[in-house]
């Protein structure tokens, strides 16, 4: 992950490599968050002009996934999940003093670049709710001190 | 639905479909509709409404809103009508008590995020939303947003602790004609289907999804104005609540009844209902029937009417001796007075041939009808021509040459056959955007595009669109282009000989196919010429002669050249080789400029042609009219507008009646119109405004607009369409009505009433309108003529069984380069075009607010040119050619290639004319204005010649005051 400004090359090189598919245009943002950690704007013409669609047309498409992102997010990504189960289980009391200790809003990344907190409805542990994600990793049953024990890990 | 639409006039809900008879019964009514047909659409053929939100008959279904469900016995469910197809024998009920509930409720939620402001909503009795509420009768909301949970809507700005709502949206006024407020919309999408389906322009878009979905034009922090949005106002007109609203509605209020008419922009002729509040006039919008537009606009027809409430526009006639004077304001009778005997001085003076006329291809045919008749029956000359001399009169010469008819083959649907579609010398997006969105619309079906043109136009590649060919010939080659498309399918083999064999000429066949077998027309041969790589253009040639339904459409890129008639002949042979004519999806289709191009050709504008494209030596024609009209016709031909210039200029030709067209910008060389106009005695100038050429004039008859009068225009697909007096004329007297008046002043006897009369007198001396009357008219819609004994309802397609002249004939097109060439002093080759949002030389989309997409014509060059230059983006440049020279601004663009400048023509400060020669086609003597050599080079000011016209013009338009 770079937070400097993608080069265009770079970015042509990855969408030549997904042009033969059919449905193009979901594996190119995957593949551009992939390799620069978001979706650059400046990837935004390079894409229109090689599907031929319009910029309404490629906005729709991104705007509509929540997981496309328009600025790299900080190194660890945690996400509280905010559905019905893990809420009747305390999600919203450990999401605000989650929020507090970093200091951060819904979105935020932490002044270091360490931990960006997203919200997420649902991943499917409503058993083990209140449920969370670091990166790749979902946890069931997360309190307050398990939560400052993976901020700990996250160096946030 | 809405009470003041006449009734024909609803909404079906989805598209009508062809296919096998199906009968269903839909509320124990049987009905038969075609197979694909929705439920929703087949209810709504037996009169039943099924209440809807997010299906319109413009756009393909989408089952988005769920109110339109119904039950259908033996299937599970409920499913959405707009989706469902018909099935034979298909038992379907739209009124049960589970529908009501489960509508109530679906009615309910979209209400609970919907403002309660109906009664001072812009909408109010225009509003879906509206009429279902009340369809379904809703009688309460039980959602409210939950204690301490903020506001869970998108309408209300702030709460009631004035705390802002982040889900509310300001309104988007960017949009000079109509608004988007983002707190009315339902998200139903039919304005992003409608952009897409309907347009083909896909500036629109749904952000977000859920609670969050917002219709958004283009990007992230885009407006509607700086989106890729062209403002056609389909989008506006597929919106069921105020959301996208026009501003016209918004301050005026919804209209109380409408009257269909014509559009007096381009040549596609779009039917529009003008719809009106009192005597005022609210909103134009496109009317579905009309057989031109199916219900679709651009910006121009929808929204660009206010020029005929514009403050420029000059109401009383004036007079002045000489052109130095201020004018002074009269009565009709001093004016017509004035005119009627200066002309006839003038003829006393120096002969009958001295003075003429031009007809206006803006006008209607019965205005032009008159205008002509005015010259050969009172001035007693042929000295008519018309504004088509310096556009199309290239196509009536070459396909009457060789197909025997001075017009396109095809309606405009046809292009929904076509499989392979050429563009030559057209830019349909800008030019004329419904036909383009048609053509789109085949495109992203699969139809394959091949575009002729010097400069990359957005047919090219744009969303979905992508020619498989473009070929960028260098301007003023044409012929070497098309000759060299007719030398691969001949040499190839590619050729449809049979027909070829039974419809055309074979001898003349086989020697026009050993002159254009010779190598020097080869892709390969050419390209020095040309510059159009030889296997794009062999391959381009093989797509079109196999391509099975292969469409031609060309514009002025073609006419516009001194071998504009040559050009054309070579597009009929392509058509002719590859039996592209005579069915539908093939043809070839001229793009008219004006309204009534057509129109004014086929009612005898042309100095040797009387109506119906019969020339003027033909004693039996000539007696067809003189038994009417009771003079005698000179049988020798006039003048042509350059003609008569340079017979200004000579001191010969001292009078002119020039209807609706301002010369002195729209033709070439505008020096030496000047000069031939200063030159000439009496200039009367019959128009809106004091145009260019009025400040040459010495009497100014004021003008009606399309909206204040009656009459037909002729399309592009020579369609005969009802224009309707929506207001009446705010100068007193319909155009028609004033010529009569003209010509009675100079002691003609004329008497008609009604613009009717002047159809009837049409149609009774030419045979090709013979069937033409308004009560046809008034059944039909429109007809497309010939329209006679033979076609009592008009002719979509020409020469279906065989061609007009009989046999098709191939006329060899030798490529002749233009006289005008680049050199060291001239070492660039400008072409000229115009842009959407403008028409023409502007007089009337300038005094609109369509200004906002276009205030000043800019000089298109390449990169390139521009570096070597020193010029950068957005530099004033002086463009210099033999002619003369002008100064604009230059924008940087690769759309254009190194060698190539472009422009339009739609400012008069600017004066691009002053730029072009005066080369000719060498059979019409129509303009060369798409190839002029010129030279590029940074400038600090407008030009000696444009502060001097400017003076000229400053001091020529002074108007004294009315006398107290």
């Amino acid at each position: 992950m770079s937070s400097q400004i993608p080069a265009t090359e770079d970015i042509q090189i990855i969408l030549a490599e997904h042009l033969h598919l059919e449905g193009p245009l979901l594996p190119i943002l995957h593949a551009l968050q992939e390799a620069f950690g978001h979706v650059p704007r400046a990837a935004h013409p390079l894409i229109t002009d090689a599907l031929n669609i319009s910029r309404a047309e490629l906005h729709g498409v991104i705007s509509f996934y929540h997981d496309f992102r328009d600025k790299p997010a900080g190194r660890h990504v945690l996400k509280i999940c905010r559905a019905e189960a893990c809420q009747s289980m305390g999600s919203t009391a450990l999401a605000e003093a989650t929020l507090a200790k970093l200091g951060v809003t819904w979105h935020g990344t932490t002044p270091n670049g360490a931990v960006t907190v997203e919200p997420v409805y649902c991943l499917g542990l409503c058993a083990c709710a209140p449920a969370a994600m670091l990166d790749d990793r979902v946890l069931g049953r997360v309190d307050e001190e398990r939560m400052g024990k993976l901020l700990a890990e996250a160096g946030a | 639905m809405k009470d003041f639409i006449i009734p024909d006039d609803r909404d079906m809900g989805t598209p009508a479909r062809v296919g096998a008879p199906v009968t269903l019964e839909i509320d124990g009514v049987a009905v038969t509709v075609p197979a694909g047909t929705s439920v929703m659409r087949a209810a709504a053929e037996a009169g039943i409404q099924i209440p809807k939100l997010c299906a319109t008959d413009s756009v393909e279904a989408f089952g988005s809103c769920r109110l339109c469900l119904v039950e259908i016995e033996g299937r599970r469910g409920t499913p959405a009508s707009c989706t469902t197809p018909v099935a034979p024998g298909m038992v379907v009920n739209t009124g049960t008590t589970r529908l009501r509930k489960l509508r109530r409720g679906v009615m309910e939620l979209y209400i609970s995020d919907h403002p309660l402001d109906c009664l001072t909503c812009s909408a109010n009795g225009d509003c879906e939303l509206q009429d279902m509420a009340g369809a379904v009768g809703l009688r309460d909301v039980r959602y409210e947003a939950p204690e301490n949970g903020g506001l869970a809507n998108h309408f209300e700005a702030r709460n009631t602790s004035d705390e802002a709502n982040p889900a509310w949206m300001p309104k988007d006024d960017s949009n000079p004609y109509f608004s988007y407020d983002p707190s009315k919309c339902i998200v139903c999408s039919r304005c992003v289907r409608a952009c897409e389906e309907v347009q083909g322009t896909f500036a629109l878009t749904i952000e977000g999804r859920g609670f969050d979905s917002r219709v958004s034009a283009g990007g992230a922090g885009d407006d509607f104005l700086g989106s890729d949005c062209v403002s056609c106002g389909a989008c506006v007109q597929a919106c069921p609540t105020a959301t996208l609203q026009e501003k016209s509605i918004i301050e005026m209020g919804t209209p109380d009844r409408s009257v269909v008419t014509t559009c007096a922009y381009c040549g596609v002729g779009c039917s529009f209902k003008a719809e009106m509040n009192g005597d005022q006039l609210v909103r134009m919008t496109p009317y579905k029937h009309g057989k031109a537009n199916s219900g679709h606009s651009c910006v121009k027809g929808r929204f660009a009417y206010g020029y005929a409430h514009h403050k420029d526009r000059i109401l009383s006639p004036m007079i002045r001796e000489r052109i130095s004077d201020p004018w002074r304001e009269v009565s009709w009778e001093e004016a017509l007075s004035f005119a009627a005997n200066r002309l006839r001085g003038l003829q006393a003076e120096y002969g009958q041939k001295s003075i003429g006329v031009i007809t206006s291809s803006r006008c209607t045919n019965e205005e032009t009808y008159l205008v002509q008749k005015l010259a050969r029956a009172v001035f007693g000359n042929n000295n008519t021509d018309t504004c088509a001399r310096v556009c199309h009169s290239p196509t009536g010469y070459g396909l009457g040459q060789t197909f025997g008819t001075s017009a396109g083959t095809q309606d405009f649907a046809s292009v929904d056959h076509s499989d392979v579609v050429i563009v030559i010398g057209a830019n349909p997006t800008d030019g004329h955007p419904v036909f383009a969105s048609r053509l789109k619309k085949r495109l992203r079906a699969g139809a394959k595009l091949i575009v002729i043109d010097p400069r990359r136009i957005d047919l090219v590649k744009s969303p979905h669109v992508e020619a498989s060919h473009h070929l960028p010939l260098r301007p003023g080659t044409n012929v070497a282009v098309v000759s060299a498309m007719a030398h691969v399918i001949v040499t190839e083999g590619l050729m449809d000989e049979d027909f070829i064999r039974t419809r055309c000429d074979w001898d003349e066949f086989q020697h026009y196919a050993e002159f254009i077998s010779d190598p020097r027309h080869s892709p390969e041969a050419v390209e020095m010429l040309t510059g159009v790589n030889p296997e794009d253009l062999r391959a381009a040639a093989r797509l079109y002669a196999t391509g099975v339904n292969g469409a031609i459409y060309y514009g002025l890129g073609v006419t516009e050249h001194s071998q504009g008639s040559t050009t054309v002949m070579g597009i009929a042979n392509l058509a002719m080789l590859t039996g592209n004519i005579g069915r539908p999806g093939v043809g070839v289709n001229p793009l008219r400029g004006q309204n009534n191009v057509q129109g004014a050709c086929d009612m005898g504008s042309f100095p040797h042609e009387l109506p119906g494209y019969r020339h003027v030596k033909g004693a039996e024609v000539r007696g067809i009219f003189e038994s009417l009209w009771g003079v005698e016709i000179d049988p020798e031909p006039g003048l042509r507008i350059p003609n008569m210039l340079d017979a200004a200029v000579d001191g010969s030709f001292k009078g002119l009646y020039c209807q609706g067209e301002d010369i002195l910008q729209s033709d070439p060389d505008t020096k030496h119109v000047a000069a031939g106009l200063a030159a000439m005695e009496c200039v009367i100038v019959h128009d809106l405004f004091l145009n260019e050429t009025a400040n040459y004039a010495h009497v100014f008859l004021p003008g009606s607009t399309f909206l204040e009068k009656d009459g037909t225009f002729t399309n592009a697909e020579r369609r005969i369409n009802r224009v309707r007096r929506v207001i009446p004329p705010r100068n007193g007297y319909a155009d028609w009505e004033i010529t009569q008046m003209l010509a009675n002043a100079m002691g003609a006897n004329w008497s008609y009433v009604h613009p009717a009369q002047i159809m009837e007198e049409i149609a009774l001396t030419t045979p090709s309108f013979a069937g033409v009357d308004y009560a046809l008219l008034e059944e039909k819609g429109s007809v497309q003529w010939p329209c006679n004994t033979e076609h009592p309802e008009g002719t979509p397609l020409m020469h279906v069984d065989g061609f007009m002249r009989g046999q098709g004939r191939f006329i060899v097109t030798e490529y002749v380069p233009t006289d005008e060439k680049t050199g060291p002093r001239f070492p660039l080759l400008l072409t000229t075009g115009r842009i959407l949002s403008q028409y023409n030389v502007g007089a009337q989309t300038r005094r609109t607010d369509n200004v906002v997409w276009h205030e000043e014509d800019l000089l298109e060059i390449h990169p390139h040119d521009a570096e070597v230059r020193g010029v950068s983006e957005g530099d004033w440049v002086r463009l210099a050619s033999r002619s003369g020279e002008t100064t604009l601004r230059a924008t940087l663009t690769d759309r254009v290639s190194p060698g190539v400048v472009y422009t339009t023509f739609h400012h008069p400060d600017t004066q691009a004319n002053v730029i072009t020669t005066d080369f000719s086609d060498w059979a019409t003597n129509c303009p060369e204005y798409k190839v002029t050599a010129v030279q590029v080079s940074l400038s600090n000011g407008p030009s000696e010649w444009q502060e001097d016209y400017a003076a000229q013009a400053a001091l020529a338009r002074r108007i004294l005051p009315a006398a107290e």
